[in-house]
């Protein structure tokens, strides 16, 4: 398998992994090794059908996703382990549109027990983010699978 | 005065969860309401699952029950029960949440301001010394103010009009 495809298999392994991505519709677009995913736009994840803006907690939920997606997948070879949130912070910066949403992680440290992530949503472009996450999450213990 | 306040907001509070699309759609149910304090609870449901292997719930979906709760804390908090918007919001998670069990999140505006509301909020599963996520959130009024609450009516209106999903694998509406 080519580095690419089995990246791109990877990913879609990590995501199948996750019922509730599914449920969002969330999918991803690799550009080489680099993964972004998309939050589709559905009435469901409206907060304010007032203000026809996202849900913060639908946004939330997405950065969640993506850090630990980023993580699963950033092991060398075939083995999936998706880690566990410990501690998040988000901020929300701009009112969400409805419209889709994309998201990219960025490690900022992966130790053996731990890692640290900052993840950005944004719709429009990358250079006006409309919330940004970080956190630590708990690395899980590969599970191989062939 | 804080009598009719509180009968106001228990008239107001289900359309919150109800009027909220994303809510409905995770299927958050409204449990109590008081000036500055919020309780929502969360049957639990396979299609919130985080990993399929523990069937443990998304920590996202709690994320978004805490968001909830602790913005209708906020609105409960202000003079005049303004419609709010999250600043930030941090979440400890202390523990997995037990598959099968309904999760409860429990919200308090501990110090509100002129524009802002500062909230702490705890999820568990009935026993509230052994939480599974806490938070710390701070929310601000809205600046377009009043008519961005809405009655229930313009709401169910305005949740009609709402845009199509923009495809066809998505989430559902």
């Amino acid at each position: 398998m080519s580095d690419q495809t089995s990246r791109d298999d990877k990913v879609k392994r990590a995501l199948a992994n996750i019922p509730y991505a599914a449920e969002l519709g969330i999918q991803p677009i690799l550009m080489g090794q680099e993964l972004t995913l998309v939050l589709p736009y559905s009435p469901g994840i409206i907060g304010n059908p007032m203000l026809k803006a996202l849900h913060g907690g639908a946004v939330g939920a997405f950065l969640e996703t993506c850090a630990i997606v980023q993580l699963g997948i950033a092991g060398e070879g075939e083995e999936l382990a998706l880690p566990k949130p410990i501690g998040i912070n988000i901020d929300y910066l701009r009112r969400g549109r409805p419209q889709d949403t994309y998201a990219r992680a960025v490690i900022g440290r992966s130790g053996s027990r731990v890692a640290n992530v900052r993840v950005k949503a944004w719709q429009d472009s990358l250079q006006t983010p409309i919330s940004i996450l970080h956190g630590n999450f708990l690395i899980a213990k590969a599970t191989s699978k062939k | 005065m804080n009598e009719d306040k509180l009968k106001r907001l228990w008239d107001l509070a289900p359309m919150f969860v109800e009027g909220t699309p994303h809510a409905k759609f995770l299927g958050f149910k409204f449990v109590a309401i008081d000036i500055g304090r919020a309780t929502l609870s969360l049957p639990y449901d396979e299609r919130l699952i985080g990993n399929a292997q523990t069937k443990v719930l998304h920590g996202g979906v709690l994320t978004a029950l805490l968001d909830q709760a602790s913005g209708l804390a906020a609105v409960s908090s202000f003079d005049n029960t303004m419609p709010v918007a999250t600043l930030d919001l941090r979440i400890d998670y202390m523990r997995a949440a037990t598959p099968g069990k309904t999760i409860i999140a429990e919200a308090h505006a501990y110090k509100t301001t002129t524009h802002i509301a500062f909230v702490r909020a705890v999820a568990h599963e009935g026993d509230v010394d052994d939480p599974v996520a806490s938070s710390q959130a701070s929310f601000m009024t809205t600046s377009s103010g009043r008519k961005t609450f809405g009655t229930p009516l313009e709401r169910t209106k305005a949740i009609k009009d709402l845009p199509p999903a923009t495809d066809s694998k998505g989430g559902r509406s």
